[in-house]
């Protein structure tokens, strides 16, 4: 296998919100191409990290480097102009958009994004609800909506944040398929989940955050062993 | 002919007056509405702003020479620049806190910027001549329709429509909306929201500016014609509803209208029937007749 190339370096970030100091020096590095998941319990700073990287937060300070570019100075549509994609945790579906409306929104911010044809392929429910008001969607269809809108960019970074969450588990299953779609096409995706059942097989690396920094780091292979440490640690 | 014992002439005559002030309503409110929505600031300075408009205009012709036509075009873009000044030096540091602050702001920045006219040219307002193209009227038949009655009707009318359009059927429109309802997110995306804010501010007086040209032939030009007319409305935007384009619109037609027909048939309550619409709609329908319920 080639060496792996560092796509997303992320070193010494603490970031806060007004007062309340949320990461305290994460340190965690994403290479091209792979499938890296943020697991902990609710407030241990995952989404934080996200949106830090972003440049969502308030005061932020340590290096984010996002294939070899200082981005922590930047605003943060220039930052998502660098080719990230970002679904919300809440989703971030506009009511005030159709379906294709919010799908058409984000700009695009690199080469070679897919087609909305390609999109629909993967999601054929977004067709059929192409006109209807974007929160009339179901949660799930929603959910396909905030992920099929970021590959249309062109972004290769994803960072996806609880896509899991609240959905039935058959829509979870094709979720779990589109990742693994995804990977295949190439892009490199940063997953922050609390599911560890839906992470475990699809992340190359796992890294646990715990306080607002990196309690542990645990590759693919070590999974099985350190399952048992994981299920006590996320307290499921 | 009559109707409800009013000669049929003298009511057309009402409707179109009222027709016409509904034109102002219109394209007022929908620049507040726009500015609220993506701001969050209650624009007083939004009458200020539609008088320096209009003194933009009766200066350009005065000094310069510059005619109606032109001012059409340039006075709109100088008031926008002036506004990009506001929001880049002022506004801009106070989208985070409540609205009073900006309320308040705009509000200082009305009375100064009235000062400054009154200053200089006093109150008792300045006349602007109807460009030659516009005077007279036409014979309708049933009524006389003076040209730049039903000029400004279907120009106000025009801009309204293609706001809307462009807000809501264009790519353009749709980055509006996503950063009015969340700003972070669409940012998040690539899009330059503090460009997109900066300049919907600039639109926004912009077509306060361009209301102020189109008021200079019809009224006096006068330092307060601005804050005479902005009470109204901000009656309108809270009878539309706060941040609802289409509501703005036909609130401000619908309003100017009502008052209009006032006049004709009680003429005493024509300056109080807004208000008394406005404080049964906050009755009924707290968020306005179009808008929505947060």
């Amino acid at each position: 296998m080639a060496k792996p190339t560092e796509y997303l370096r992320v070193t010494g970030l603490h970031a806060f919100y007004g007062e309340s100091h949320i990461l305290h020096g994460m340190d965690f590095v994403v290479n091209r191409g792979e499938c890296v998941s943020l697991l902990g319990r609710n407030g241990a700073g995952r989404t934080t990290t996200l949106r830090a990287i972003l440049g969502l937060t308030g005061k932020r300070s340590g290096s984010v480097m996002m294939n070899g570019r200082e981005i922590i100075g930047m605003p943060p549509h220039r930052i998502a102009r660098l080719g990230i994609g970002y679904c919300p945790e809440e989703r971030g579906i506009y009511a005030s958009l159709s379906c294709e409306e919010n799908l058409l929104l984000p700009p695009q911010v690199g080469s070679a994004g897919m087609s909305l044809d390609e999109i629909y392929a993967m999601f054929p429910n977004l067709a059929e609800r192409r006109h209807s008001q974007g929160t009339r969607l179901s949660g799930g269809e929603q959910q396909m909506l905030a992920m099929a809108r970021i590959l249309r960019t062109g972004a290769k970074l994803l960072l996806l944040d609880e896509i899991s969450e609240g959905l039935a588990p058959v829509i979870v299953q094709k979720l779990g398929q589109i990742i693994r779609q995804l990977k295949e096409k190439g892009f490199t995706i940063l997953l922050v989940e609390q599911n560890f059942r839906f992470a475990a097989p699809l992340a190359d690396r796992m890294y646990v955050v715990e306080h607002g920094q990196i309690a542990a780091e645990i590759h693919q292979h070590e999974i099985e062993e350190k399952r048992e440490f994981l299920q006590e640690f996320l307290g499921v | 002919m009559e109707i409800f014992g009013v000669p049929l002439p003298a009511l057309m005559g009402q409707l179109m007056l009222g027709l016409v002030s509904g034109s102002f309503y219109a394209m007022l409110s929908l620049g507040l509405a726009v500015i609220f929505g993506m701001l969050n600031i209650i624009n007083f300075a939004h009458g200020a702003l539609y008088m320096a408009g209009a003194f933009l205009a009766w200066m350009g012709l005065t000094y310069w020479g510059i005619s109606y036509w032109w001012s059409l075009l340039l006075v709109p873009l100088a008031v926008g620049l002036i506004g990009v000044v506001i929001e880049r030096t002022m506004l801009q540091w106070l989208y985070k806190l409540d609205h009073l602050y900006g309320l308040l702001l705009t509000f200082g920045l009305a009375l100064v910027i009235e000062g400054l006219f009154r200053y200089q040219y006093g109150v008792s307002g300045l006349p602007y001549a109807i460009p030659d193209e516009l005077s007279g009227a036409l014979n309708l038949g049933f009524m006389f329709l003076p040209k730049y009655r039903a000029w400004i009707i279907g120009v106000s009318l025009t801009v309204c429509l293609a706001t809307w359009f462009i807000i809501e059927k264009t790519q353009l429109g749709a980055y509006l909306r996503a950063a009015t309802e969340n700003p972070q997110l669409t940012q998040a995306f690539g899009i330059n929201v503090p460009l997109m804010v900066m300049l919907t501010y600039g639109f926004g007086v912009g077509l306060a500016g361009f209301a102020g040209v189109l008021a200079a032939p019809a009224f006096q030009v006068s330092p307060l014609m601005g804050s005479n007319l902005i009470i109204v409305v901000f009656a309108v935007v809270v009878i539309g509803g706060m941040g609802s384009i289409l509501g703005s619109i036909l609130t401000g037609l619908g309003l100017g209208v009502i008052e209009g027909l006032t006049k004709v048939f009680y003429a005493e309550a024509s300056s109080t029937v807004v208000f008394i619409i406005m404080a049964i709609v906050l009755l009924l329908r707290p968020a306005g007749l179009f808008g929505k319920e947060k």
